[in-house]
């Protein structure tokens, strides 16, 4: 890999700095075909400069050389994690894309140059290296860390947990191995993120592969099977701190979304859904004390809805789950936005006071029961809803995803709406 | 090799690590803004300072020990061909140390200090000033009038005659006897430059010119080092 004479320029020391930096122009996102056997997924590319004649169309598109690979969280290669004080080479590029395949356990490495607009696949793990040299499968998410690449995986080969982390250089890509040493009496997984002024990793619950695979499974669901907790860990020893359980009725803690300044020790994660009533919820942990400690700070309710119109699974609720897929951080810490895919509605939160959220704007579009209307189109109806969910790095602009044909759509999963999201304002790079 | 010529080689390279992000004033300035006190950014120089000397430290001592026990050559070719072949790698390959950690006390900046020293040769890079001083001394000492015919010593000899005080500063390498001792010292004042340097450049980025700096004036100093250590090697050779 090349090295830079001076930093790469999309690396930030601070938020801030990075809050100042231009507008984006172009934005990547996975094309997915929602039957996973007839076409290969897809990456796109999207121009998001509004001076461009070419606004909001695709302009670039690769497609997978395998069919069925259900394309998920991608990332770069590198960010202004390369400027960690401990560990400098910000002379590193911020060129490639890590892009995993949940299904299929295939990772591709994608070159965005010459052309950002034609991406190629440089390198592909095929997923016998990966269970090989991991024991995990099903990778997920990825965030350029101050070391290397970290990925996440759902699960073990077999389908079965436990699910965690495992590291690519970041330099050559090649496989280094699971990241834990002592992962304690964590099993499920499925996001993770850092605080790394305070050496502390924090990671959430969703299912291993066999629970997701194929859509959620009602039985487990409603036993309460699929994640409830956050787990906290040692980033420097790799090793499991503790568990912070929200309560069995919380399934699926999915995103988790800390403050970008590194003083701040707190950050949000969303739950998808309550059993007791169809809610949905944003959690808050703070370190307070030298503690670690978590709280509800908002909670979502379900929309009554005429059962004939709901699908098999939530007839007898009569409501409509709000099932929040993705939330994003705005990179001063201030707003925070929240995808209820459910009910078609993304809601932006003022959350200033991070322990006090403040509702100050909601935007409907599809929903499974109201299914709104984009306001070009004002009579077609919309499925899906708002999915992932990234903000510009100025804060100024939203972009968000939708799954308007899931798999799956009988239970109506957000298992089935993976869709990856990333952009040229790579959601991952602020950090100071 | 004179002693004043000596000092500003030692003191120059110390300025020359210190003012690398890499090897320790960005540490202490983030370890000030995440503490967002002045306090902690001062705190962190001494520890640092500490591991970079003692990484200097071992591998002049063990370059001393084999000089005086070795044949002249069999110290200089491998030092000059190793710094020259480490240089070269660095060019190629500019790996860096995996340390993951913000949450240090005093002796794990020393082992972090010490650790980015080793991996980046710091102490190789000061192996031509310690043989050359060495030898600068031997041969002023012992075989001046073989070279007295040379431009550079003529000169020299020049100046021993006119004063005898620097006469006796300029063969402080040979007060010392042995090249071990000589290494010490050199340690000691490379450390010096480091320290001032580093500290300087650490409370003026995080006093006064903020860390936008970075973004702007952060050259590949990789490159510059791995060039650093071939012409240190290429000169030890040719010493």
């Amino acid at each position: 890999m090349a090295a830079r004479f001076r930093p790469d320029p999309t690396f930030y020391p601070s938020p801030t700095m990075a809050m100042q930096a231009p507008p984006e122009q172009l934005a990547y996102v996975v094309l997915l075909d929602p039957t996973g056997a007839k076409r290969p997924d897809a990456m796109g590319v999207v121009d998001v400069d509004p001076a461009s004649k070419s606004f909001a169309q695709l302009v670039g598109q690769l497609d997978m050389p395998n069919i069925g690979d259900e394309l998920h969280h991608f990332g770069w290669n590198a960010c202004s994690a390369c400027l960690c004080p401990y560990a400098p080479h910000p002379h590193v590029e911020r060129r490639y894309l890590v892009v995993p395949g949940i299904n299929s356990s295939r990772i591709y490495i994608l070159d965005t140059q010459p052309d950002p607009k034609r991406p190629q696949i440089v390198r592909t793990i095929e997923p016998d290296e990966l269970f090989r040299k991991t024991g995990y499968a099903s990778p997920h998410t990825t965030h350029c860390g101050p070391e290397g690449i970290y990925v996440s995986a759902l699960g073990a080969p077999d389908g079965g947990g436990p699910g965690g982390i495992f590291m690519l250089d970041h330099e050559t890509f090649d496989i280094r191995g699971r990241w834990e040493i002592d992962r304690g009496p964590q099993v499920l997984h499925y996001d993770f993120w850092w605080h790394l002024g305070h050496d502390t990793l924090i990671s959430s619950e969703w299912g291993t592969p066999n629970m997701v695979r194929n859509g959620l499974v009602p039985e487990l669901l409603l036993g309460g099977k699929y994640g409830n907790s956050l787990h906290v860990w040692d980033l420097r020893r790799r090793k499991h701190l503790e568990r912070l359980e929200l309560g069995p009725e919380y399934q699926m803690v999915l995103e988790l979304r800390p403050a970008h300044n590194p003083t701040r020790p707190w950050g949000f994660a969303s739950v998808v859904v309550s059993l007791k009533d169809l809610s949905a919820s944003i959690w808050l942990w703070f370190l307070e004390g030298g503690k670690w400690q978590i709280k509800k700070v908002i909670e979502i309710p379900a929309e009554p809805a005429d059962p004939a119109l709901l699908p098999p699974l939530l007839k007898g609720f009569g409501a409509v789950p709000p099932l929040i897929t993705d939330i994003n951080l705005s990179l001063d810490d201030k707003t925070l936005y929240v995808s209820c895919w459910g009910t078609g509605e993304f809601i932006q939160y003022d959350v200033s006071d991070p322990h006090n959220p403040k509702k100050t704007g909601s935007v409907h579009l599809g929903g499974i029961v109201r299914q709104t209307a984009h306001p070009n189109q004002p009579d077609v109806k919309l499925g899906g809803g708002p999915q992932m969910v990234e903000i510009s790095r100025d804060g100024r602009r939203v972009y968000f995803t939708s799954r308007c044909t899931p798999r799956g759509t009988s239970n109506s999963t957000p298992a089935a709406s993976t869709a990856g999201w990333s952009s040229s304002t790579c959601r991952r790079t602020a950090r100071a | 090799m004179s002693d004043a010529q000596a000092w500003l080689a030692l003191l120059g390279l110390g300025a020359f690590h210190g003012i690398n992000p890499g090897m320790g004033w960005l540490f202490a300035v983030a370890l000030g803004l995440q503490e967002q006190r002045r306090v902690a950014v001062l705190r962190a120089l001494l520890p640092i300072a500490l591991g970079h000397a003692l990484s200097i430290a071992v591998v002049l001592l063990v370059i001393g020990v084999l000089k005086d026990a070795l044949p002249d050559a069999w110290v200089r070719w491998p030092v000059g061909l190793g710094l020259t072949g480490f240089g070269l790698y660095k060019l190629v390959r500019c790996r860096h140390p995996r340390w993951v950690g913000m949450r240090v006390n005093w002796l794990d900046l020393t082992w972090w200090s010490f650790l980015m020293a080793t991996a980046h040769g710091a102490g190789l890079m000061l192996a031509p000033v310690l043989l050359g001083w060495r030898d600068g001394a031997a041969v002023d000492h012992a075989s001046m009038p073989e070279h007295m015919h040379h431009a550079g010593h003529h000169a020299q000899h020049a100046v021993d005659a006119a004063g005898g005080h620097a006469g006796h500063a300029q063969h402080l390498a040979e007060l010392g006897a042995s090249t071990p001792l000589l290494g010490l010292l050199a340690t000691a004042l490379h450390t010096l430059g480091y320290l001032l340097v580093m500290g300087l450049v650490a409370v003026v980025v995080y006093e006064k010119v903020g860390l936008a700096i970075l973004r702007k004036a952060w050259f590949n100093l990789d490159v510059l080092w791995a060039a650093a250590l071939v012409i240190t090697g290429v000169v030890t050779l040719a010493l």
